[in-house]
């Protein structure tokens, strides 16, 4: 497709959709989001950029072939599920760590094996759909 | 030839003997066991595997794990030697040893497992093992053929084996053997015991190859010979043997076990011995030989009485010491003549004297001459079989049947080819020779102890005694001799070397007869296994271009016909239909959906155009995604509007290259899918006003409500499901997207392909 506004557009658009699919993730879990979200709008967002200019272009700027990273997210979902081996607990026991927890009931940062394996989730989501959306572009 | 007959006389490196150690190992800290275990020890060792589910990887050595386990190190370890040299150089030799090795373990776990889960884990190794060791030679169909049906045929029994399992554990309260078997009769006074029966029976039948299960075993021969010698002589088959004498205390003792194991037992020994005289391949009809002794073990295990009892593991000794020497006698006679056929061997003695040793001392043994620890187990079977109460003799008919014929295919098989005048080339270009040592001092050891056994029975009975008390708790082992005195098993041992002599003196015209009348026969079990195959195929093939004929509106027919048969049964069943609900009044805002939803609908459904309905599914799609978002439900909100998008993009893609919906009289089906839409239509809204209909259960939600945030941290419910309540779900999901991922990509790449090319 040759459509100049439509590819000035996706240029913003995709950083913006990205990003905020890295902040749905972030936020899934007191707030709307996740990582199924998170990976469909950022799947989206390529998306777009494949409609706009072309899968080759769209390739070239994920790097990696999306199938490579749909199999790394499995991977670093399993990992996240095996965090709980290290305090000898069952498969998939959340395992949270709070940072600079302060005085006045304030937690800190909480940083967790469930945080891993959403992020396993985020990249197969993204990587599934753009394996299929890619393949269908340029396949058919 | 003349290369592979130098090939054979190279040195062995030090590597071909590095197998052998781990069973040489094994066998001689077992064999420091028989002692301990002979005095009444039994020795335990756990490990818990699945706590929650009674699961343990728990292990026991008793007089019977005993007797198997060092029969099964014992004869390994020599077979590991023998192979060393047989396939001296084999390009796969390394991967031979490997599934040999595999194999033996899974054996050796089978038989000392405590666990009924964890027996039966081995069990199903072994058979997976098998598989590989019989399609060793895969570059044949033969063998492929023949691993494939050993593997269908015994894995079939394996299903049934872990249904007989289940029930038995859920019966008697413990997946522990010792706690099933501790009380003997419970499980047998059970209302679920017909079931385990014939479940567990269907197992061991199977792999214990019993009529009409027995065909797999002669076409496993195709395996390379060691395989044969120890997979179908001393282990594998011997499994569902062991597992009936396993279960004997908590399962035998009823008049069904007596029945099932003494007809499958007798008619197999009979058929099995029959058919052993007619074949001329030597490997065949030694393979039919090991069908007849395991008839005669399952026969003798069918009963409680002692005599019988000892004279089916004296009888296994004895058979798996001589069925393996002459497996690998077998071997050597192939390798150093290039023919296994009875008709082209003879005068082999003088080529190969100490193969030719090592044969006498088994046949001798395997057709129970004095003083031959063969005599002892054929003295007993006919003790044994005068004992049983209730048929005597026609079991000891049946015995002496196969006994007899076991005589003559004794002379058949493993005197004959080394007496008489010598072939000096039984195949063109080949001049017999002795083989090197790896290779027959594992048939002579064997044939030695069966001799040394025999002589001094007292060392036997280390082995059997143990073995005996441990299937007839509270049994003494009857005792082994070699001259009990002038009684009525040695006038029925005289008659049965009269009638074997009379067999091998007129062995020409009965195995012509006996191939007539196999002709003639309308059972041939090995051609009915391939037409129920075939028949599989062609109803799958058959039921496939029903349901699956390519054509995606077929498809989605038969899928929502499914889902509208479950609805409407179910309703009509179950519930009837539920009560016209009461409408609230609407206000404009959901009033605007529900038209948004039905403007969508109409569209999909009148227009001419894909890429409009494509839209109009979209509209639709959007119009729920508002429900929800009105409802309070943002996280399937923003799923759903955002795999709508998704899908429209897709749809769009793949329609720009379809033609257009509807050409000329294609139309036909329109009103049928109208019918079929208007139905699931109908149905799902009376389900879903069912489910209204009751109050709701809160407890789930109450729960993820209370526990989410002081248990995961999170105050997002759905999500603290996904990642956490319910990960492992995730986590399956998630695989599933990547596979059909992958799957898609390997399609379209392919069709692609296709297309290009």
């Amino acid at each position: 497709m040759n459509s100049v506004i439509l590819t000035a557009g996706t240029r913003v658009l995709v950083a913006l959709l990205v990003l905020f699919s890295v902040f749905m993730l972030l936020r899934g879990h007191n707030e709307p989001g996740g990582g199924f979200i998170g990976g469909l709008i950022g799947a989206t967002g390529f998306v777009i950029y494949a409609i706009a200019c072309g899968t080759d272009a769209a390739r070239a700027a994920l790097r990696a072939a999306p199938e490579t990273v749909a199999a790394a997210g499995l991977g670093i979902a399993i990992l996240g599920a095996l965090m709980a081996a290290i305090t000898g607990q069952p498969f998939f026991t959340g395992q949270w760590l709070f940072l600079g927890a302060g005085e006045d009931g304030d937690k800190g940062l909480p940083l967790s094996s469930v945080l891993v394996f959403d992020v396993g989730v985020y990249l197969v989501v993204f990587g599934a759909i753009l394996t299929l959306v890619f393949a269908l572009e340029e396949e058919i | 030839m003349a290369a592979s007959a130098g090939r054979q006389r190279t040195a062995l490196t030090a590597g071909a003997f590095l197998p052998t150690l781990l069973p040489a190992a094994l066998f001689a800290v077992l064999a420091a066991a028989i002692p301990e275990v002979a005095a009444g020890a039994v020795l335990r060792g756990a490990l818990d595997w699945v706590p929650s589910l009674g699961i343990r990887l728990s292990f026991r050595i008793d007089g019977l794990s005993l007797t198997f386990a060092t029969l099964i190190t014992g004869i390994g370890a020599l077979i590991m030697l023998y192979s060393g040299q047989y396939l001296h150089g084999h390009p796969h030799y390394r991967r031979f040893m490997l599934f040999l090795t595999a194999f033996m373990l899974s054996m050796l776990g089978l038989v000392l497992a405590d666990n009924l889960i964890t027996l039966f884990v081995f069990w199903e190794l072994t058979t997976l093992t098998s598989y590989l060791l019989i399609g060793f030679d895969h570059g044949t169909a033969k063998s492929r053929r023949s691993a494939l049906q050993a593997l269908l045929v015994t894995a079939t029994g394996g299903l049934a084996l872990l249904a007989g399992f289940i029930l038995m554990g859920l019966a008697g309260g413990s997946f522990e053997l010792s706690d099933l078997l501790a009380d003997p009769r419970a499980l047998a006074a059970h209302p679920w015991y017909p079931a385990i029966l014939v479940l567990v029976l269907l197992g061991a039948f199977t792999k214990s190859a019993q009529v009409p299960f027995h065909f797999w075993l002669p076409n496993a021969m195709a395996a390379p010979t060691p395989v044969s010698a120890y997979l179908h002589s001393a282990t594998m088959v011997k499994g569902g043997v062991y597992l009936l004498a396993r279960l004997h205390p908590g399962l035998g003792g009823t008049d069904a076990w007596f029945w099932a194991l003494t007809l499958a037992g007798a008619t197999t020994a009979v058929f099995a011995s029959l058919m052993a005289l007619r074949q001329s391949d030597l490997k065949q009809a030694l393979a039919y030989t090991t069908l007849m002794a395991l008839g005669t073990l399952t026969l003798f295990l069918a009963s409680d009485v002692a005599v019988a009892v000892t004279a089916a593991v004296t009888f296994l000794v004895v058979h798996s010491l001589y069925k393996a020497a002459l497996f690998l006698v077998v071997g050597i006679v192939d390798h150093a003549t290039g023919t296994r056929d009875v008709a082209r061997l003879s005068g082999l003695g003088r080529a190969l004297p100490v193969t030719a040793a090592a044969a006498a001392l088994s046949a001798l043994s395997m057709a129970g001459f004095p003083p031959f620890l063969g005599f002892i187990g054929k003295e007993l079977t006919y003790k044994g079989a005068l004992a049983l109460s209730s048929v005597p003799y026609s079991v000891a008919a049946a015995v002496l049947t196969a006994n007899a014929l076991m005589v003559a295919v004794a002379g058949i098989v493993a005197l004959r080819p080394f007496w008489g005048r010598a072939e000096p080339e039984p195949e063109p270009g080949r001049v017999p020779h002795e083989a090197p040592w790896p290779m027959w001092v594992g048939p002579l050891a064997l044939a030695v102890l069966g001799t040394v056994l025999g002589l001094r029975p007292g060392l036997a009975e280390a082995l059997v005694g143990p073995g005996v008390a441990a299937v007839l708790p509270g049994g003494e082992a009857y005792e082994l001799k070699l001259w009990h005195g002038v009684n009525v098993p040695l006038i029925l041992s005289i008659a049965t070397f009269a009638i074997g002599g009379a067999i091998y003196a007129l062995r020409r015209p009965l195995a012509a007869a006996l191939v007539r009348a196999g002709a003639a026969s309308p059972l041939d079990f090995d051609r009915g296994w391939d037409r129920l195959l075939d028949g599989f195929k062609v109803f799958a093939a058959g039921l496939t271009r029903i349901v699956q004929p390519g054509r995606l509106r077929a498809y989605l027919r038969f899928t929502f016909l499914t889902l509208l048969g479950v609805l409407a049964v179910t309703l009509a069943l179950r519930t009837g239909l539920p009560a016209p609900p009461d409408l609230p009044a609407l206000s404009w805002r959901e009033l605007a959906v529900l038209a948004l939803i039905a403007g969508g609908t109409g569209l999909v459904v009148t227009t001419d155009s894909r890429v409009a309905a494509v839209a109009g599914l979209g509209v639709v799609g959007i119009g729920v995604a508002i429900v929800f978002i009105v409802y309070g439900a943002p996280d399937v909100a923003i799923t759903q509007l955002l795999v709508e998008t998704l899908v429209v993009v897709l749809v769009a893609v793949a329609l720009l290259r379809l033609p257009f919906l509807y050409r000329d009289g294609r139309v036909l089906h329109r009103p049928w899918d109208a019918a079929l839409a208007a139905g699931i239509g109908l149905a799902t809204t009376a389900a879903l006003l069912l489910v209204v209909e009751a109050p709701p259960d809160r407890r789930v939600t109450d729960f993820y409500e209370v526990a989410a945030v002081p248990e995961a941290y999170g105050r997002n419910i759905v999500n603290v499901i996904l990642v956490d309540f319910r990960a492992l779900d995730t986590l399956g999901e998630i695989a599933v997207v990547l596979v059909a991922a992958l799957g898609a990509l390997v399609l379209l790449r392919g069709v692609a392909g296709r297309a290009r090319g």
